[in-house]
């Protein structure tokens, strides 16, 4: 994965796209059956579903279903038999629910008949099993302003700590009030920068082997201390504020520094949607480390894809080679610059830097334990006090642990 | 009516009731007494693009024999109702035995999600209630003295808050609170605080919220009234004039208590929805500064990795104690003059 090749990359999409359309004509789908998929909804996956839905024929009906509501719809509709979608697209927090109920089937034989264009990374392998193919990464990475950056005279930060020293800086030399912004509106979002910088100190969040939690601790604690010290250069609204949000405060040119998902990097530079004086100036890097760690502070995400168990086995053989089809270095060729595809021949443009140098500088992939679920939700209303202001590190982590010991029994997880 | 017609009349109502309304409600109340089996965990090796971890997953094979011998779960009794994140009777126990005076005490019981949230739905219901009553009563009384031409476009006006969808009515509210909205930036500059923000203090919110609560429902007090005033007896209002009585006396001896079962009614129904207050808290992103019952249940459910359906059920369940709780006094005093009528 090297950056340096960025511009022949835009050369080379460019002449990809111009072939593209023709080059899709005939996926050479063997069998007959019907493909459904259900993903989230971001402009990756749509091209993936677009490209899947084109492989219809006469006797391959396809589908495609791309809602943001995706978490909520796959249980019960993987559940009923035959299930409702033969895909379902997943992340590596949402294919736990599908592993725990068992929805999803393994795709090892898949893999060997129809799998030649997979790269061996890409198989998401759970106890040896192939249960998803990833085609994407994905995370949060530091997005930056390069004018408001120089005119302060500092360098782009690499840690929280840099962060706030430059937070500090732009705020002295007059050039913003609140330099700084993070998706911290209590929900997803605050539990996910919670889970972001507690993987960049190291911490692990739950007791080797058992459901116990396990972050009450100084890691824990030097988490929550950044996360306060950076509100004090933010907005009061910083409370309202979720990563699609951020991304508006962004392009108002109000921040000048934030961590924001890779996925929206796109559309912060994108000539034809954004601010021009901000695009321009907006630069991207990995994540910052935190407390004198050396990995990014950030989660790895990957997304991928997974194929129903209630469904006839034809149907499977279908959804899984237009699924291929969908993700094939063709598409991601076509389209180098909608995600950090993980897809062979890939040649990351300039929106994949982030994510990329999350990975290359050894940032931990967002945990796939069964209980992390209920973790996520206890975070998610138990932080905003603490990031209200309204309490201290030592009660939001005893408020942490109760809010999730209480979830875990009732989940079965705990005694 | 003979009894055997007037069941007959009834029947298909009673039907849909029990099929849509007594039992969902009845599988709450089952659902709230179970928690999730207890899961049966693994070590295995995931491997992902980032690398291979050791991690722990639920055996699904044993718990399938775990689900298909008891669909239900495990019985918990009223475990999902007593725990730390609902009624927390074990927390408020030693909130109470070890405590540093009153502050203390309430600072530390409204820590606790479901108190939090307690405490906002019953402000909202309780300001809300009577505010928007007293407010749809004003615009009834403003609107019934206007001239026929102008009455008809001013109904229109006055009722659209109701018409909008509560979602969408708070979501142009908090547009226009926003510090660069309409309402926030003329604040801003009223004050001369560039700073001020409604969405930014738990006061604050509180106010935007209540506002909002009142916007949303004046329009429904103010059509009942409305509706109620063209059947004030007109000589009786025109016999009090001529005894010298001013326009309050008019309205306070004579339209209120002719209107008052109408209050009642209005009431009734406004605590009841009032009780449920949801929308607004999404709509103005205040998950932060103020929480309610409803969104208590939305947040077990929707929007997160993992769904707690006992918790989502025991919350709904005492929601609708909730509701019955406060509308004892109501029910009573209708059922009282009920009485009175019948003999």
């Amino acid at each position: 994965m090297k950056i340096t090749r960025t511009f022949a990359a835009g050369a080379v999409s460019l002449a990809a796209l111009l072939s593209a359309s023709a080059a899709f004509a005939d996926c050479g789908i063997q069998g007959a059956g019907s493909v459904r998929i259900l993903s989230n909804d971001f402009e990756a996956l749509r091209i993936i579903n677009d490209v899947a839905t084109s492989c219809a024929t006469a006797d391959v009906k396809v589908t495609a279903n791309a809602t943001a509501e995706h978490k909520n719809i796959q249980g019960p509709a993987l559940t009923v038999n035959p299930a409702e979608y033969t895909v379902a697209v997943v992340a590596n927090n949402s294919i736990v629910p599908l592993l725990n109920g068992d929805l999803i089937r393994p795709l090892d034989d898949l893999v060997a008949k129809y799998g030649a264009s997979l790269q061996p990374n890409q198989l998401i392998k759970i106890d040896g099993k192939v249960m998803a193919i990833a085609f994407m990464g994905n995370g949060q990475h530091l997005f930056y302003r390069k004018d408001i950056l120089e005119k302060a005279g500092v360098a782009v930060p690499t840690s929280y700590e840099e962060m706030l020293a430059a937070a500090q800086a732009i705020k002295d030399a007059g050039l913003m009030d609140y330099p700084l912004a993070a998706s911290d509106k209590p929900g997803w979002d605050l539990a996910a920068e919670f889970v972001n910088m507690y993987l960049g100190t190291g911490g692990e969040f739950f007791a080797p082997g058992s459901a116990e939690l396990a972050i009450d601790n100084d890691q824990g604690r030097k988490v929550l201390e950044t996360m306060r010290a950076m509100t004090g250069f933010m907005n009061p609204d910083y409370l309202t504020y979720d990563a699609n949000e951020l991304n508006k405060v962004w392009d108002a040119g109000n921040v000048a520094l934030m961590n924001q998902w890779g996925s929206l990097a796109g559309a912060a530079i994108d000539p034809a949607k954004a601010n021009p004086e901000v695009a321009a100036n907006t630069g991207f890097a990995a994540a910052p480390t935190i407390g004198g760690g050396t990995i990014p502070a950030a989660a790895l995400w990957w997304d991928g894809f997974t194929i129903a168990k209630n469904i006839s086995d034809a149907d499977a053989e279908v959804s899984f080679q237009a699924m291929v089809k969908g993700i094939s270095p063709e598409t991601v060729a076509a389209h180098p610059d909608a995600a950090t595809w993980l897809v062979a021949g890939y040649q990351p443009g300039p929106t994949a830097v982030g994510v990329i140098g999350n990975a290359t500088g050894g940032a931990r992939a967002y945990p796939m334990q069964p209980y992390m679920g209920l973790l996520h939700t206890a975070l998610s209303t138990e932080l905003a006090d603490f990031i209200a202001g309204k309490e201290d590190a030592d009660q939001a982590l005893a408020d942490v642990k109760a809010a999730y010991d209480a979830a875990a029994k009732e989940g079965g997880f705990l005694k | 009516m003979p009894h055997r017609t007037f069941f007959v009349f009834i029947f298909p109502s009673i039907l849909a009731m029990v099929l849509f309304i007594t039992l969902p409600i009845l599988s709450v109340v089952v659902q709230s007494l179970f928690v999730q089996h207890e899961a049966v965990l693994i070590t295995v090796e995931n491997c992902t693009p980032f690398g291979c971890e050791t991690q722990t997953r639920v055996d699904t094979a044993a718990m399938q024999k775990l689900q298909a011998d008891q669909p239900m779960g495990q019985f918990a009794g009223f475990a999902n109702y007593l725990n730390r994140n609902h009624l927390a009777v074990d927390e408020i126990g030693a909130i109470l035995a070890d405590n540093r005076g009153f502050g203390d005490v309430a600072a530390r019981i409204f820590n606790l999600p479901f108190y939090k949230a307690l405490s906002f739905t019953l402000v909202y219901c309780f300001l809300v209630t009577p505010l928007a009553m007293a407010l749809g009563f004003a615009i009834a009384l403003a609107v019934n003295t206007l001239p026929g031409l102008l009455k008809g476009p001013t109904i229109f006006v006055s009722i659209l808050p109701m018409i909008i969808t509560p979602l969408v009515g708070s979501l142009i509210l908090a547009w226009m609170f926003n510090p660069s909205g309409i309402l926030g930036a003329t604040l801003q500059s009223l004050t001369g605080d560039p700073t001020l923000s409604l969405r930014a203090s738990p006061v604050l919110t509180w106010i935007v919220l209540l506002v909002y609560g009142v916007w949303t429902n004046g329009p429904f007090s103010f059509v009942v009234f409305y509706a109620g005033l063209q059947t004030v007896p007109q000589d009786t209002v025109e016999s009090a004039k001529i005894d010298g009585a001013s326009r309050w006396e008019v309205t306070r001896h004579v339209i209120m208590p002719h209107l008052a079962p109408l209050a009642t009614f209005v009431a009734l129904v406004q605590l009841m929805d009032n009780f449920r207050v949801f929308e607004p808290i999404v709509g103005f992103s205040a998950e932060a500064n103020a929480t309610s019952l409803s969104w208590l249940v939305f947040n077990d459910l929707v929007g997160q990795d993992a769904q707690l359906f006992g918790s989502a059920a025991s919350t709904s369940v005492i929601t609708i104690v909730g509701v019955l709780i406060l509308l004892t006094p109501v029910l009573r005093r209708t059922w009282r003059e009920f009485n009175r009528k019948a003999v």
